[in-house]
């Protein structure tokens, strides 16, 4: 089997990976990074959402091989190397943004996609970034607040907890 | 203002940081040296005999370990059904068998054939699609009419007919419900169809099947709500190995929502398998596959009657379902139409009469059984929106009709065999109008006027029954276990405690308000507790989560296993302090004799208990750990009252939710925060139920939603920020901690809001509908607009 | 999946010649091809990578005015870079899917597919954009062959799209709820010389033109010039989502939308 090297949460790494090897699975059972979820075959749930040089991509709808001397980041690679979280993981603690916490790593890559991208987006415009982005336990409440709130903005107003 | 970590405060989950780093330890993420996987064969026909199936050449294809058939599986044990119903003429429910692989017939698409299990998944994929299976396609049985109609065809061939029961409930106030609705002055009917539901817990099936021949031990690890059920399920019943040589391990699960209840087949098949082999033997569904192998929810056809008096007092409600069980009964199935329903049907009211018909029907679809809410918003759904019906046609305010007709006297004993220990379903509809501002819908109707958009109000309440209990009642109606649950305060030498609890976490932050419980009660930091769940060799026993129990049942059996530590540790504290053991208080971690200024820490007592130098051995034993089983007096009943404002799109049909307000009533609280998340998944369910979810089968069987591209999962725009309150409490009565459970009252409470809104915002627009059937998409809602 | 290799050529030639062995199939951003492959409903034996190609990628604006896009290009970089030149594409692209589907999946993979419910197909045929391949050039009429179907051969790789940019255009969406493609939708072009307009998601046979909406909204750029037409539902498309009848309706309604909003 041919190896794939990349640089994974600032790590060069090489494993081996098929053609038909999904860049989730080279880091779930290559890298045993199993941080990264799969929760759909139809690439519409976004539990496996990481970052390819920069940009978000559903790596369950990516070969590894196309990682070949990439930049990946994953949810492993968030909080910083002392285990602090950062401001999007702890705004999701905060305001309870997760239950299950299956969905989890995808909504923080992808949150942390969509604030790099609009700093401080409306609340419309942050559900409507997670549209690739199902979670079941949530009711979307506390990710939508979370998110708003990791953008420095003041949530206080929002209903409830 | 409650104590920081203590009962009320909104703790943040301490399993946050794991989720939110990446650590979490998914049944997917448990790989074994050596382990094998399988795949399954599947039916792709909804009913087909089987007259052969040749494995030579798949097993000849390369990694292949071995293939299952139904052959390997004769003689041991099909997955069991847990509840059994009595019809209303008194006999047993008809029960089909239910094989770990198929025998002889295939029953609904996604029944499984035969099972590869190879070196790689993608080798075990390879050679299943090498079997050959001579199979003859017979009829598929769908619709639940044509199912029960003279002459049709047979899901199972050995059963009398695809009729599973006849209940009805209460069945000797079936007369007396007949003669008042004939006689009553108003009588409002409404047909309905509750819709199809796929639980979709975001985290597929998992099953990791492992065996050691050495000790003959085996282990499973399973995305399971309840590992000690499917321990005594699959020990028991399918596979015949003893309880100590099984352990059932359910590590961090994603969401379970009912579907993660049951004891699936493949299970069943991994763990058979790993002996079999003598390997680790690993499955992992696909979305597709969980679509057609995870017990679907709901389904049920129902025509609805109450007959009210000229004031608008209800007097009877009659009503008649068809429950679809699919091909088999999954766990719990039964259970649902029938006590999880029937016995809801009085709602918020004070209906004097009620009658209740169940037809449980079998159909070549994937097995139906519990999802969120099971049973009740079935009930809920039928009542509220015949309550509203009724409103609109002798001209009274919804809201006016509910709170004439609310019970207000507790305990009630409800026509249906229940009794509510308490509530206040006026101090719920009271803070419902003021926190959904019910006052100010007139100036938003004129706004969305404005806008070209329909707006309308929906309004419904709910009544929930939680913790389903006790053990002896739920015997006699049909229950095959004890619905218990069970703690062990395990207190280590310098303090700090372990709580092995038999419910299960899966999103609910048990490992977060547990532990508020357990140090407001000993007045310690929670830091100091840690709970421990889901690995049936570390806990005594449990029943797991589901039915919004855990905090009600095994919360209070680990409250009461903290008792006893209590107790015990008093009488350390006496002893180290020579002072009487009814004059010692504990208080913030502090042991104290009354009216003396001495005083021993929680940690000198503990660290007493082991290492007891100076310790009353002659009267009690070293250590500190205690276990605790409750089972609990009664069901406990949340409610509360939810409203929905809507826009419909007069062009398109589209619905949108422009806000949503929930009241409940949950008794006491242990963590608010928590709570208000567990109300907003279930609102986003059941605003997912009414506007977007189905199921929908073709009339061959073929499940025509079985992936996202069909089947419409709500997203973040899909709704809007909640308004939640559980200001009003009732405490429960029965239970020490008061509290009523709040998992499913968003599921159950709020898919009528949304439908009461949408029927509300169509009426306004002069608009002649007074029904739609779930989900109301937009083009059934346009076709009901220009009907 | 069934197994295959991956190729990464560089440059249109080498992908092409890579494009000519047996069972190779080009892979734009996978969007539809990696789930598809998932399901084992296509079996190659090679993919060939286009997103290695910088000759396929980017968007710029010939000397004729018209509006190129490489045939690689994600709809992402679309969505952002052209909306200075054409809003209205530059909209629809930025709804394709979700932002992670936007930054892999590509404006060719999207024509190559042709599905009834995407979006692309309604902004080339209601510009009159023509497609360009490694061969040849295909105007948009004669590029569209039914749903899923394409004048493409095999092989032949789309390696660019040029848009002629109307005066005024909007593409409208009425979204499909479960999988968000369009269960209708409607891309209204004007140009100097007439307007056309393309639906998308309605048809049994994929795109089409509205031909008579064109004829009266050329007349006359209103949203009401469109009230006495009627659309049939003869070849509508029906499932779950959607009756025939309510797709006619749509067609109407999502037109008569993209009119009101390209007249600003
Ligand atoms: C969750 C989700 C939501 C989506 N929503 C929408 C939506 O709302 N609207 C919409 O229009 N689409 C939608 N899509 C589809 C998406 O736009 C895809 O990107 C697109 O259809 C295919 O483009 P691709 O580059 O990914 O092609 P691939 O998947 O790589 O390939 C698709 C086909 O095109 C061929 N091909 C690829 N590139 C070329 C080329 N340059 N020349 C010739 N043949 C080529 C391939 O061989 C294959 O047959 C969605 C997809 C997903 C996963
Ligand atoms: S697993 Fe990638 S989108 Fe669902
Ligand atoms: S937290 Fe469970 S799916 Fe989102």
């Amino acid at each position: 089997m041919p190896k794939v090297s990349m640089t994974v949460n600032g790590k060069a790494v090489s494993a081996e990976a098929e053609g038909r090897t999904l860049l989730s699975s080279y880091l779930r059972e290559g890298l045993g990074l199993t941080g990264t979820h799969v929760g759909c075959d139809t690439s519409q749930c976004g539990a496996c959402v990481v970052h390819v040089d920069g940009k978000a991509v559903k790596s369950c709808t990516m070969f590894a091989a196309e990682a070949e001397g990439a930049e990946v980041t994953t949810i492993e690679g968030m909080a910083a190397p002392d285990g602090t979280l950062n401001a999007i993981q702890q705004a999701f603690q905060d305001h309870h943004g997760l239950q299950c916490g299956f969905c989890t790593p995808g909504m923080v890559m992808s949150a942390a996609a969509l604030l790099e991208e609009n700093p401080t987006p409306t609340e419309a415009e942050v559900r409507h970034y997670l549209e690739g982005n199902i979670c079941r336990c949530t009711g979307y409440h506390n990710i939508v607040k979370a998110i708003l709130a990791a953008s420095g903005q003041d949530v206080s107003g929002i209903a409830a907890e | 203002m409650p104590k920081d970590g203590g009962i009320g405060a909104s703790t943040k989950r301490r399993e946050d940081v794991r989720f939110l780093t990446g650590q979490g330890n998914y049944t997917d993420d448990i790989n074994i040296a050596g382990q094998a996987y399988v795949h399954f064969l599947r039916s792709d026909m909804a009913h087909g005999r089987i007259n052969a199936i040749d494995t030579a050449a798949a097993a000849a294809m390369p990694g292949v370990v071995r293939i299952f058939t139904g052959a390997d599986f004769e003689g041991i044990g099909g997955l069991p059904c847990g509840w059994q119903v009595t019809d209303r003429f008194g006999e047993p429910m008809q029960e089909p068998a239910h094989p770990v692989l198929a025998q002889g017939k295939v029953r609904h698409v996604g029944d499984p054939i035969a099972a590869v299990v190879a070196e790689t998944p993608e080798q075990a994929r390879d050679a299943a699609e090498a079997i050959v299976v001579d199979i003859t396609e017979l009829p598929a049985v769908v619709d639940m009419r044509a199912a029960l109609a003279e002459g049709a065809t047979k899901v199972h061939d050995d059963l009398k007919s695809n009729l599973c029961y006849d209940w009805g409930f209460v069945e000797d106030n079936r007369e007396a419900v007949d003669a008042a609705i004939k006689g009553a002055h108003h009588v409002t009917t409404l047909e309905l169809v509750n819709n199809r539901l796929v639980a979709n817990p975001m985290e597929p099936r998992v099953a990791v099947g492992d065996y050691n021949r050495a000790t003959d031990e085996h282990t499973l690890y399973t995305t399971s709500q309840n590992p000690h059920v499917i321990r005594l399920l699959m020990g028991a019943f399918v596979l015949g190995i003893p309880e100590h040589k099984l352990r059932v391990v359910a590590p961090d699960v994603g969401g379970g929502f009912g579907s993660k209840i049951f004891h699936y087949a493949e299970e069943a098949f991994c763990t058979f398998a790993a002996k079999a082999c003598n390997r680790p033997v690993k499955w992992t569904a696909s979305r597709s596959e969980a679509f057609i192998t995870d017990a679907h929810g709901r389904d049920h056809v129902t025509k609805i009657e109450l007959a009210l008096d000229e004031e608008g007092n209800f007097l009877a409600l009659r009503t008649e379902t068809l429950a679809n069980m699919g091909a088999y009964l999954s766990t719990f199935a039964p259970s649902v139409p029938t006590w999880l329903h029937g016995t809801l049907m009085a709602g918020n009211y004070k209906t004097p009469l009620i009658y209740v018909n169940v037809k449980a029907v079998f159909t070549n679809t994937v097995p139906v059984d519990a999802y969120r809410g099971a049973g009740r918003p079935e009930a809920t759904y039928q009542l509220e929106r015949v309550i509203d019906k009724a409103a609109r046609e002798l001209g009274m305010d919804p809201i006016a009709l509910r709170r004439k007709n609310f019970v207000t006297e507790f305990p009630y004993a409800t026509p249906v065999a229940v009794e509510y220990d308490t509530g206040d379903y006026v101090a719920t509809m009271d803070k419902l109008e003021e926190i959904a501002d019910i006052a100010g819908f007139a100036d938003r109707w004129e706004k969305s006027q404005d806008d070209g958009k329909l707006r309308g109000l929906g309004v419904n309440c709910y009544i929930e029954a939680c913790g389903i209990a006790p053990s002896n009642l739920v015997g006699q109606l049909g229950a095959r276990a004890g619905l218990y649950d069970a703690a062990t305060v395990r207190v280590n030498a310098t303090g700090s405690i372990s709580v092995m609890v038999g419910a299960h976490s899966h999103g609910q932050g048990h490992e977060t308000s547990f532990p508020q419980v357990v140090a407001e009660m000993i007045g310690i930091d929670p830091s100091q507790v840690e709970i421990v769940h889901g690995d049936s060799s570390k806990i005594p026993f449990g029943m797991g989560t589901y039915g919004s129990r855990s905090i009600a049942v095994c919360g209070s059996a680990m409250v009461r296993a903290t008792e006893k530590i209590i107790n015990k540790a008093k009488k350390i504290a006496a002893h180290l302090m020579e002072a009487s053991e009814a004059d010692i208080e504990l208080k913030d971690g502090q042991f104290t004799v009354a009216g003396t200024d001495k005083s021993v820490a929680w940690g000198d007592v503990t660290l007493a208990a082991y290492v007891p130098h100076n310790y009353p051995l002659e009267e009690i034993e070293p250590g500190l750990e205690e276990t605790a089983f409750y089972d609990p007096a009664n069901f406990t009943y949340p409610a509360g009252a939810y409203a929905c404002e809507v826009e419909v799109d007069p062009e398109t049909g589209k619905v949108t939710i422009c806000s949503f307000a929930a009241a409940d009533d949950f008794g006491n609280i242990i963590n608010p925060m928590i709570v208000d998340g567990q109300v907003h998944g279930g609102i986003g369910q059941g605003i997912g139920q009414a506007l977007l979810e189905n199921a929908v089968y073709d009339e061959n069987g073929q499940l025509l939603s079985g992936s996202y591209m069909d089947y419409a999962m709500p997203r973040a725009d899909d709704v809007p920020f909640y308004v939640v309150d559980h200001s009003c409490q009732t405490p429960c009565t029965h239970n020490p901690l008061g509290v009523k459970g709040c998992g499913e009252a968003g599921a159950i409470g709020s898919p009528p809001a949304v439908v009461n809104a949408v029927i509300d915002a169509l009426q306004r627009a002069g608009k002649d509908v007074s029904h739609i059937d779930m989900p109301l998409t937009p083009a059934r809602v346009w076709a009901a607009m220009n009907g | 999946m069934y197994s295959f290799d991956i190729e990464r050529p560089t440059t249109i030639a080498d992908a092409v010649a890579a494009l000519g062995s047996d069972e190779a199939q080009a892979l734009g951003g996978g969007q539809t091809l990696i789930p598809t492959l998932k399901q084992r409903l296509a079996a190659p034996a090679k993919l060939v990578s286009l997103s290695g190609i910088a000759e396929m990628q980017g968007v710029c604006v010939a000397d004729d005015g018209a509006l190129c896009i490489g045939g690689a290009t994600p709809h992402a970089v679309v969505a952002r870079e052209a909306a200075a030149a054409y809003p209205a594409l530059a909209a629809l692209a930025g709804q394709i899917g979700d932002p992670a589907v936007r930054n892999r999946g590509t404006i060719g993979g999207s024509l190559a597919n042709n599905d009834p419910a995407a979006c692309y197909p309604a902004a080339v045929l209601a510009s009159g954009a023509t497609i360009v391949t490694n061969a040849r050039s295909i105007a948009a009429d004669d590029y569209f062959d039914g749903m899923f179907g394409t004048a493409l051969e095999e092989g032949e790789i789309i390696v660019e799209v040029r848009f002629p940019v109307p005066e005024a255009a909007s593409y409208q969406k009425f979204l499909q709820p479960a999988s968000r493609f369009a269960l209708t939708g409607a891309f209204v072009a004007k140009f100097a010389d007439g307007v056309r307009v393309a639906i998308t998601g309605a048809g049994e046979e994929g795109v089409f033109r509205w031909s008579e909406a064109e004829t009266a909204l050329s007349h006359e750029f209103r949203p009401d010039a469109l009230m006495d037409l009627s659309v049939s539902a003869d070849g509508m498309i029906e499932d779950l989502h959607g009756s025939k009848a309510y797709r006619a309706h749509l067609v109407k309604v999502m037109t008569a939308r993209a009119v009101a909003a390209a007249a600003g």
